[in-house]
């Protein structure tokens, strides 16, 4: 029998991904063993027109980290989708927009000028955009366009299966392509983790009563090595976020920010950790709850640090 | 035609909704625009149910409940107000006016109170049109 053919790619996404599959350490030759690679840019020297020049569902697995926010991206997430039987969104990016999401708090036009006319190491004093196409001697030049509102891959074409986390942990992805090699795959649809409960569930930390006064930064305390961060004042997403990585973060004293997605379940994590946040505060004044609530310094990156795109609000209205 | 507003009025069961049905009794007038939808508890208000409602139809949503202290069930209407703080500081960074989304005490006796702040509140989204939806996005 032929191996499965595997492709891989990267979209916007920060390349941690690609460099998380090398986490599976010598699983890697594992996987070497039993699949193709087909197409993966980071690491093989196959070009879009070979994708193109591939059959329809020729590529058995598409394994696709990085949220879309360009044509290019939008383009070739579409053209993976025609080759490819099994679409895997790979990471907490393609999942939920992960952080080049929260550029939906910004549009196109906001970003540009920050990025190229007003960050203080610029200097473009003729201010020179990108544009889409442009003349020269040879001929038109040509760039992707850049959207205005960054979206998640299921937005942008049908998934099959979610490998979360940013990146995702070693375990998890072996999870998935253990089950790829072995022609065992969940039922379409699956968040693919060996934890369906939340973070909390795999932390060690000791659990009692949830009752805060204040809300810190987490620079601004030494934290209990013991205690939840929660119960210490710290915001941790580990109550509103899916399992499945061992719970690394609060283990190592920095609260989960949430890259496993939301529970079970739940459709807007985001909006799930903040009404958790509201019952673990301790006041019943409400200009306490207000002076509390103030020490919340960026709530929108806080509750969707990795899920603005696929929230329901889905970006600021600028 | 001028723009009508669409309110969704969550109203707790005990205060709130005796506090509408006295307006309705006592023949109190106030503008068609708002729905109302009957909870038990003003705590039962999940902040999804605002986020849900202004995408899928709503111009603007309004909580009301029992005064503080007040509650049918001791504590319920101050898990509101930490809620509602919480998500009024939420849209207010994702530039969701103010005035689209309200937290307010209507008591049962209070039918006079009910239609003022159904007349302030149509009022008000009005003003603001229509809601985004969407995020009002363009590609």
């Amino acid at each position: 029998m032929a191996k499965p053919k595997v492709a891989l790619y990267w979209a916007a996404s920060c390349g941690g991904c690609d460099i998380g599959l090398l986490e599976i350490g010598e699983n890697l030759l594992k996987l070497i063993d039993a699949v193709d690679i087909v197409f993966w840019p980071v690491a093989i020297d196959v070009k879009y027109k070979d994708v193109e020049a591939m059959a329809d569902q020729s590529i058995d697995v598409c394994l696709f980290n990085g949220a879309i926010r360009s044509s290019e991206q939008e383009h070739i997430a579409k053209l993976l989708r025609a080759k490819s039987k099994i679409m895997i969104s790979f990471g907490a990016c393609a999942h939920q927009g992960g952080v080049p999401g929260l550029a939906n708090m910004y549009n196109r036009e906001m970003i540009m000028e920050r990025a190229y006319l007003e960050t203080p190491s610029t200097e473009n004093p003729d201010k020179v955009l990108p544009q889409t196409s442009c003349q020269v001697p040879e001929g038109e030049l040509k760039l992707p366009e850049l959207f205005d509102t960054v979206k998640t891959l299921a937005q942008t074409v049908k998934v099959e299966y979610i490998v979360p986390g940013c990146p995702p942990e070693a375990q998890t992805t072996w999870m998935a392509l253990e089950a790829l090699i072995n022609g065992q795959m969940p039922p379409v649809g699956t968040v693919i983790t060996d934890n369906a409960k939340a973070v909390c569930d795999d932390c060690p930390r000791k659990r009692d009563v949830k009752k805060v006064k204040k809300f810190h930064r987490t620079h601004e305390i030494i934290s209990d090595p013991e205690i939840c961060l929660l119960e210490q004042g710290l915001l941790c997403a580990g109550i509103a976020t899916k399992g499945g990585c061992g719970a690394r973060c609060p283990r190592a004293g920095m609260p989960c920010t949430g890259c496993y997605g939301p529970v079970e379940g739940v459709i807007d994590q985001g909006a799930h950790f903040m009404n958790a946040i509201a019952s673990v505060i301790d006041s019943n004044d409400p200009d306490e709850i207000e002076k509390i609530i103030e020490d919340i310094r960026d709530p929108a990156g806080t509750f969707y640090r990795y899920s603005l795109s696929d929230s329901i609000l889905r970006r600021a209205r600028v | 035609m001028s723009f009508e507003p669409k309110i969704l009025a969550i109203l707790c069961n005990w205060c709130s909704y005796s506090g509408a049905d006295l307006a309705g009794t006592s023949r109190k007038k106030y503008p068609a625009n708002v729905r109302i939808m009957r909870v038990m508890c003003s705590g039962r208000v999940d902040p999804v149910f605002i986020m849900k409602a202004l995408e899928s139809g709503a111009d603007g949503v309004l909580i009301l409940g029992c005064h503080p202290g007040d509650c049918h069930y001791t504590s319920g209407n101050y898990k509101t107000i930490r809620r509602m703080g919480m998500l009024k500081k939420l849209t207010e960074q994702m530039g969701i006016e103010d005035d689209r989304i309200r937290l307010d005490w209507v008591a049962a006796s209070e039918g006079d109170r009910f239609a003022e702040i159904i007349k302030d509140m149509t009022e008000k989204v009005k003003a603001l049109g229509p809601f985004p939806r969407n995020g009002g996005d363009n590609g």
